[in-house]
């Protein structure tokens, strides 16, 4: 797993990119109340923003990693937001994406240097 | 967070693992270990305990009970003289243009006027009464209480156990109790919708006061964010958002709060700054008003959200002051100022979320019923 420094992860799983939020910035978000996700098949390029995440406090955006094209999105969050806080580096996944360009994944950390980053 | 002032209460929130933010010039806890959702909801079914001890609390004294209330006359359109003792209303500070400089609540307490003000507004409060009303009036500062607020239907029964003479107390009656050999000042108030407590106590005795509340079933602290949720459900103003100078009590929705005797053909009609304008609102209505918006969809609309009488097109016609989600109603929910025409419950308008004009509906406030002991 490979994690950002705006706090999200990504597993690679059968040739794609699957991304979340990390722990760390579920607990910060507090309850999640609202999502929303991208449609498949939307081309993105790193930094877009592609998903809204409204916790009851504020709303935030998710930022796309990587360059790529959004190939499945996580439906049973828009109906269960607060699975984000339940479980946001499991099931609680935000999208799955086909990736342009692998060395863009070369900046990310490793679990140690997230952990070290969030201090 | 170097320069905020903290409350008596500062360190216990830290022991009890409080995420601390910034709030009115005060480090405040927004939410502890339980979370904002589950905090809101402990309040609802149980009792929730809130530190709102940066409000500013003063003591109006002068020769008499009768010389104390007309001089609040003067500032505020509310019937102060009225007030039997240990009595509390509502009610707000007005400015010449009739808008709401601050919203309060003031009690009855023997010849003595007692004020709760809002944090951010304190000073220029204080400032304001002393300017009007002294010398013949003492505006006295309470800088050394803390204030502290148990809400919800396990409440009563909390308060009771400690000193039974809070059982026939009624909803906003403000009473002289002693807690844990803790002399207070309760009533039976506050800001959530729900049955419950605001306790001024001494600032040397709040700590040990507030640990005993801690430890009796089903009390939980709570935070500015269930305080805000929970507010927002029952309907009730947020100062700085949904009312401010710039608007006035009839706007936001708040004219019930103007006894019939300071309204025109009353006994003390008019008399507080901006009177003709609010009066004359009373009677021919005013271009907007403060309604509840409920959002359709899952999205909530917040703070800002303008609204629109149509998906497409269409024209502006107000916007949100407050909103989130409501824990209670399990759905979004919001208020906000919209033009009269549209101000009738039921009516369909559209908030419009990041670009996108998305249904709500002119709802009628509170979300969520009170539950005030009667």
């Amino acid at each position: 797993m490979k994690f950002t420094e705006e706090h999200e992860w990504l597993r690679e799983e059968d040739g794609e990119m699957v991304v979340g939020i990390t722990i760390h910035a579920a607990e910060q978000l507090g309850d999640v109340v609202f999502v929303e996700l991208p449609e498949e098949g939307t081309i993105v390029s790193k930094d877009d923003e592609v998903v809204v995440i409204e916790s009851v406090k504020a709303a935030s955006d998710i930022l796309a990693p990587v360059d790529g094209e959004i190939t499945e999105v996580n439906s049973a969050l828009a109906e269960n937001p607060s699975l984000v806080n339940e479980d946001p580096q499991g099931d609680a996944w935000f999208f799955k994406m086909k990736i342009s360009d692998p060395s863009q994944l070369d900046e990310f950390m490793d679990e140690a240097g997230y952990q070290k980053f969030i201090g | 967070m170097d320069d905020l002032k903290h409350t008596a209460l500062f360190d216990l929130h830290v022991e009890l693992g409080a995420r601390m933010v910034p709030f009115a010039g005060y480090a405040m806890p927004v939410q502890y270990p339980l979370g904002v959702m589950k905090e809101h909801q402990h309040t609802r079914d149980a009792a929730g305990l809130f530190d709102v001890s940066h409000m500013g609390q003063v003591i109006l004294s002068g020769p008499s009970w009768d010389v104390v209330a007309r001089a609040f006359e003067t500032l505020v359109p509310m019937d102060v003289l009225g007030l039997e003792d240990g009595r509390q209303r509502y009610g707000f500070f007005t400015n010449d243009a009739g808008g709401i400089e601050d919203d309060l609540m003031f009690a009855r307490r023997g010849e003595d006027l007692f004020v709760v003000v809002n944090a951010a507004c304190k000073e220029a409060d204080i400032a304001r009464m002393k300017a009007a009303l002294e010398p013949e009036v003492t505006v006295t500062p309470l800088t050394d209480r803390a204030l502290i607020a148990l809400q919800g239907p396990a409440s009563a029964a909390v308060i009771a156990a400690l000193d039974s003479r809070a059982d026939d107390m009624g909803f906003m009656d403000l009473r002289d109790l002693e807690l844990d050999g803790v002399p207070v000042w309760a009533s039976r108030s506050g800001y959530t919708g729900e049955d419950g407590f605001e306790v001024s106590v001494p600032e040397a005795r709040a700590e040990g006061l507030t640990r005993t509340l801690l430890a009796q079933d089903g009390v939980e602290a709570i935070g500015l964010g269930a305080r805000d949720s929970l507010r927002l459900e029952a309907g009730l103003c947020l100062y700085g958002h949904d009312i401010d100078t710039g608007t006035t009590p009839v706007e936001g929705a708040l004219t019930w709060a103007i006894q019939k005797v300071r309204r025109a053909g009353g006994d003390r009609a008019g008399g507080f700054p901006g009177a003709a304008i609010v009066l004359d609102q009373i009677t021919e209505g005013a271009a907007r008003k403060r309604v509840g918006l409920l959002p359709e969809g899952r999205a909530p609309m917040r703070e800002g959200t303008e609204v629109f009488d149509a998906a497409e097109g269409g024209t502006r016609v107000g916007q949100v002051t407050s909103g989130g989600f409501g824990p209670t109603v399990g759905t979004p929910v919001a208020m906000g100022y919209v033009e009269a025409g549209s101000a009738g419950i039921g009516t369909s308008l559209w908030g419009e979320v990041r670009g996108k004009r998305l249904p709500l509906t002119v709802a009628k406030l509170p979300f969520v019923a009170a539950n005030f002991k009667r």
